[in-house]
C-alpha cells in the first residue's frame, strides 16, 4: 500500500465510523433522559461531540505522523499507520462517549471546537503569505550567497548559461562565469508595463467617466458587464491572441512604415496587457467617481461651468486619490502578469528603448528557469526565486501604497 | 416677455465644443474596448471554427498478415501518407480484437493526415506536396474525401499528431483540479470569512489577517506557483504535475477571492435577523449556521463561482508546478501527472504545425464558453440575491 492510498482508506473508514459514532452517542444521550430531566443540548450535539472525539484525534495523529515522515525523523508502514490512527480515534471515541449523560453540556463543547476550527481556517491565509515569503526568501538567500545582490540589481548582463554546468558539477575552467545582471530584465518588465498603462489608463479612465457621468442607467447596466468580459478572459488566451494575431500585424505595420520589428516585440504583449487591465482601471475609477458627492457637481454646474469642465476641474480632482490607487493596482497587475509575456515577448534580455525589439521580462525568466529539466540547486533555478522576491516586494509596495491612498480618500468624503 | 434669444459668444462656443469633445473621448474609449472585444472574438472564432471539422478519406484497408507485421501495408502505397499515422498504427490491434476481419479488404472512411486536412480547408501553409495535392484533388472529385464533425477533438487526449489531438485528457484534468480547488478553497474561505465577520474580536491580530488577505488578493499568480513548488513539491513531497499540487496551489490563490466575496455577503445580511435569532435564545453559532449563512448563500455562491472560474483559466502557477507536461491520457488519480485546459492551450500554441493553431483556437473557444457560462451563472445568482433586500 502506498501512502497516497492512505487518504482514501482514512476517509473511507472515518465517514461510516463517524456516522455510527453519531448515532450511538445520540441514542445514548436520549436514553439517559429520565422522567423530569431533560437533556441540556439538542440530541444532535451529543452525536457531534462523539464524532469530534473520533475524528479529531485520528486526524491529528495522522498529521503528526506525516510531519515526522516529511522531516525524515521516522516513518512507519502505511497499514500500521492506518491501524494506529483508527486505534487512537477509537480510544478518543470511547473517552468521549463516557461523558454523555443528561447534564452534559454538549453544545458548548461542540461550539468551542467549531470556533477553534474557524480560527484555524482564518490563520491559513496568514500561513499562505508566510509560505510565499518564506519560499521566495529561502531560495533567494541561497542565490545571493553565490551571486552578490549588488551585481544582481545593477548588472546589465544576464548570461546564466554556465550556471547549469556548475550545477551539474562540470569543469568550467576557461569559460566565462555566469552573469546574473537583472537590469535588462527589469527594464523589459518596465517597458511592457508602461505600454500597458498607456493603453489602460486613458481608455479605462474615460470609459469610467462616460459610464458614470454620461451614460443612462440602462446603458451603464449593459456596458459594465461587457467591459468586465475583458477581465474574465484567461491570460493564456490573450497570450495566444497577442502572439498569433497582434504581433504579425505590428510587424506588418512597422514594415509598411519602413521600420524593423521583431515578432517578439514589446508592443504586442504591452497593448494586449493594456486591454486586459482596462476593466480594472475602469471599475475602480467608476467606484470612486460615483462616490464623489453630488453636491460638488451641482455647485460647480450652478456656477455656469459646462459638464466637461465640472468633471475635469471638480470631479476628477476630488476622485484623484482613488484613481491613483486604481492606477497603482493596475500597475502591480501588469508587472506580475505572466502568460501574455511568456507567449508573446522574447526570451533574450535586451536593454533597449525601442518597443519594436524583442525584450524579456521578470515573469518570463521565472517561468523559463523553472519549467526546464535543470537541477533544482543550480544558481539558474534559484535566480527565479530571486526575481520572484523582487516581484513580491514591488507588488506588495504598490498594494500597500494604494490601500493607504484609498483610506485617505475615504476619510475625506465619508 | 422679451424674445431675447441667447446668442453664445465665441468663447462660449469654444467651451461647448470642448464639452462635446470630452464626451466624445469617453464614448471613443468605450467603443475602443468593445471593438477590441468584437475583433478578438471574431478572430478566435474564425481561427478555431475549422478545427471542429476533420478530413476523412475513403481507402481500401487490407486486413492481412502483412499488415500485422507492418502497419504501413494496411493501405495502398499511394494513400499511405494521406492517412493518419495514428490510425494506421492501430490496425494490428484492431485485427487482434476482431479476428474475423483478418483476410478481408474493406473500403472504409479513415482519419486523414493533418496536411490533407489543412489543404482541404484551404489554409495556406498546409505543406502538402504537389504530387499529393493532385491525388487529393482527384479523390475529392470522386467523392472519396470529406470533412466531418471532429468528434475526436472531444473524445481524445493530447497527441503529437494534430489530427489525433483532443481536449479530453486536459478537460478531465481541469475538472479534477477544479474539484480539488473547490474542496479546499470553499470551506476554508467561507470559514475564514465567518470568523472575521461574525466572531473575530477587533484586535491587532484580526487587523493583520485582514490586511494580509487584501494583499494576498493582489499578489501575482506566478508567486503562488513558486509557493507550490517550494512548499508543496519540494518540502511536503506532493508529486510534481499532479492534480493534487495544482488543486492546492489554485486553492490558495482562490482563497482571498472567496473570503472577500463571502464577507461582503455576510455583511449584507441585516442585523435585525441576527438580533431576532439571539432573542429566541440561539447561540452565536446557531445564529450564523441557521440564519445568516442561508441568507448569505447566493452571495457566497457568486463569489465562489467567480473565484473558481478565475482558477480554471489560470495557467502561470500551474506551469511552475509542472502541469504543462505532455499527457495523452486522462489521469487516473489525483497523484498522477495531469494537464489542464489552459496548459493544453499553451503547449499547443507553441507547436509549429499550422493544424495545431486551429486546435489551439478551438480549445480557447471551449474554455471561453465554459468560463462565460460560469460567469453568467454567477451574475444570475447575484441578481437573485439583490432582490432579497
Amino acid at each position: 500500500m502506498i501512502y497516497s492510498d492512505l487518504f482514501f482508506w482514512l476517509f473511507g473508514g472515518l465517514i461510516p465510523l463517524g456516522v455510527t459514532a453519531f448515532m450511538v452517542a445520540r441514542s445514548k444521550a436520549l436514553g439517559s433522559e429520565k422522567d423530569g430531566s431533560r437533556l441540556h443540548s439538542l440530541p444532535g450535539y451529543y452525536g457531534w461531540y462523539a464524532v469530534i472525539w473520533l475524528a479529531l484525534p485520528a486526524m491529528l495523529s495522522g498529521i503528526v505522523f506525516s510531519f515526522t515522515h516529511m522531516f525524515g525523523l521516522f516513518s512507519i508502514p502505511a497499514p500500521m499507520l492506518l491501524g494506529a490512527m483508527f486505534t487512537i480515534g477509537g480510544a478518543g471515541l470511547w473517552y468521549g462517549l463516557r461523558h454523555i449523560n443528561v447534564d452534559f453540556r454538549a453544545r458548548e463543547k461542540v461550539e468551542k471546537v467549531t470556533t477553534g476550527m474557524l480560527v484555524i481556517a482564518a490563520s491559513i491565509s496568514v500561513l499562505t503569505t508566510l509560505g510565499i515569503v518564506l519560499s521566495v526568501v529561502f531560495e533567494s538567500v541561497n542565490f545571493f550567497q553565490a551571486i552578490s545582490f549588488w551585481d544582481f540589481i545593477t548588472g546589465t548582463k544576464w548570461e546564466p548559461d554556465t550556471a547549469f554546468l556548475i550545477g551539474a558539477g562540470r569543469d568550467t575552467a576557461g569559460m566565462t562565469p555566469p552573469a546574473f545582471g537583472a537590469v535588462p530584465i527589469f527594464a523589459g518588465t518596465f517597458m511592457i508595463t508602461a505600454i500597458a498603462m498607456m493603453v489602460a489608463v486613458p481608455v479605462g479612465l474615460f470609459s469610467a467617466i462616460y459610464m458614470s457621468e454620461y451614460a443612462s442607467h440602462s446603458a451603464r447596466g449593459r456596458l459594465k458587464p461587457m467591459l468586465e468580459i475583458l477581465a474574465g478572459i484567461p491570460t493564456v488566451v490573450y497570450g495566444f491572441f497577442a502572439a498569433i494575431t497582434v504581433s504579425p500585424l505590428i510587424v506588418q505595420a512597422a514594415n509598411a512604415l519602413g521600420l524593423e520589428a521583431d515578432y517578439t516585440n514589446a508592443l504586442a504583449p504591452g497593448l494586449i496587457m493594456g486591454v486586459m487591465i482596462i476593466p480594472f482601471v475602469s471599475s475602480l475609477s467608476d467606484d470612486v467617481i460615483t462616490a464623489v458627492p453630488q453636491g460638488l457637481r451641482d455647485g460647480s454646474l450652478a456656477l455656469g461651468t459646462t459638464k466637461a469642465e465640472t468633471i475635469r476641474h471638480i470631479v476628477l480632482p476630488a476622485a484623484l486619490p482613488g484613481i491613483v490607487a486604481a492606477f497603482l493596482l493596475a500597475t502591480s497587475r501588469a508587472i506580475g502578469e505572466t502568460m501574455i509575456v511568456v507567449m508573446a515577448a522574447g526570451l533574450r534580455p535586451n536593454l533597449t528603448a525601442n518597443p519594436l525589439e524583442g525584450i524579456t521580462t521578470v515573469t518570463v525568466k521565472i517561468v523559463e528557469a523553472l519549467t526546464g529539466d535543470q537541477e533544482f540547486d543550480s544558481a539558474f533555478t534559484q535566480s527565479a526565486f530571486a526575481l520572484g522576491f523582487v516581484l513580491l516586494l514591488i507588488t506588495l509596495m504598490l498594494n500597500i501604497v494604494s490601500s493607504i491612498v484609498v483610506r485617505k480618500f475615504k476619510q475625506r468624503y465619508e | 416677455m422679451s424674445q431675447h434669444s441667447f446668442q453664445p459668444d465665441a468663447r462660449k462656443r469654444k467651451r461647448d465644443r470642448a464639452d462635446k469633445r470630452f464626451k466624445l473621448y469617453g464614448f471613443a474609449a468605450i467603443t475602443f474596448a468593445l471593438a477590441f472585444l468584437v475583433f478578438f472574438f471574431v478572430d478566435i472564432i474564425g481561427k478555431g471554427l475549422p478545427a471542429f471539422q476533420q478530413a476523412e478519406i475513403q481507402v481500401e484497408v487490407h486486413y492481412n498478415e502483412a499488415t500485422m507485421d507492418n502497419y504501413n501495408r494496411g493501405v495502398d502505397r499511394e494513400y499511405k501518407t494521406l492517412v493518419s499515422k495514428t490510425w494506421l498504427r492501430l490496425i494490428p490491434n484492431q485485427m487482434r480484437d476482431h479476428p474475423e476481419l483478418v483476410g478481408q479488404d474493406r473500403v472504409e472512411w479513415v482519419l486523414a493526415e493533418n496536411r490533407v486536412d489543412q489543404f482541404l480547408k484551404g489554409n495556406e501553409g498546409h505543406r502538402l506536396k504537389p504530387k499529393y495535392q493532385k491525388v487529393v484533388n482527384q479523390m475529392f472529385e470522386e467523392g472519396k474525401v470529406r470533412l466531418v464533425f471532429n468528434s475526436g477533438f472531444f473524445s481524445k487526449g493530447d497527441s503529437k499528431l494534430p489530427e489525433n489531438a483532443g481536449i479530453l485528457a486536459s478537460a478531465i484534468g481541469s475538472i479534477l483540479v477544479l474539484l480539488l480547488t473547490m474542496l479546499f478553497a470553499v470551506p476554508i474561505g467561507v470559514m475564514t470569512a465567518i470568523y472575521l465577520e461574525e466572531f473575530a474580536p477587533d484586535n491587532k491580530l484580526t487587523q493583520i489577517i485582514e490586511v494580509n488577505i487584501n494583499n494576498l488578493a493582489a499578489i501575482p499568480s506566478i508567486l503562488y506557483g513558486l509557493l507550490g513548488l517550494a512548499i508543496f513539491i519540494n518540502f511536503m513531497g506532493v508529486p510534481r504535475s499532479s492534480a493534487l499540487v495544482g488543486g492546492l496551489t489554485l486553492a490558495l490563490m482562490t482563497l482571498p477571492v472567496i473570503i472577500i466575496a463571502t464577507r461582503a455577503a455576510l455583511r449584507a445580511v441585516p442585523d435585525s435577523i441576527r438580533e431576532a435569532a439571539y432573542g429566541l435564545g440561539a447561540s452565536s453559532l446557531q445564529v450564523v449556521w441557521h440564519h445568516v449563512l442561508p441568507l448569505a448563500m447566493p452571495g457566497i455562491l457568486t463569489g465562489s463561482i467567480i473565484g473558481l472560474a478565475q482558477a480554471m483559466g489560470e495557467t502561470a502557477p500551474l506551469l511552475i508546478v509542472g502541469m504543462m507536461a505532455y499527457i495523452p491520457e486522462a489521469p487516473g488519480s489525483i497523484f498522477e501527472a495531469t494537464t489542464v485546459l489552459p496548459a493544453q492551450i499553451y503547449t499547443w500554441s507553441s507547436e509549429s504545425l499550422r493544424a495545431f493553431e486551429e486546435r489551439t483556437a478551438a480549445g480557447i473557444m471551449v474554455l471561453l464558453a465554459v468560463l462565460l457560462t460560469l460567469n453568467a451563472v454567477a451574475v444570475k445568482f447575484r441578481n437573485r440575491s439583490e432582490n432579497t433586500w
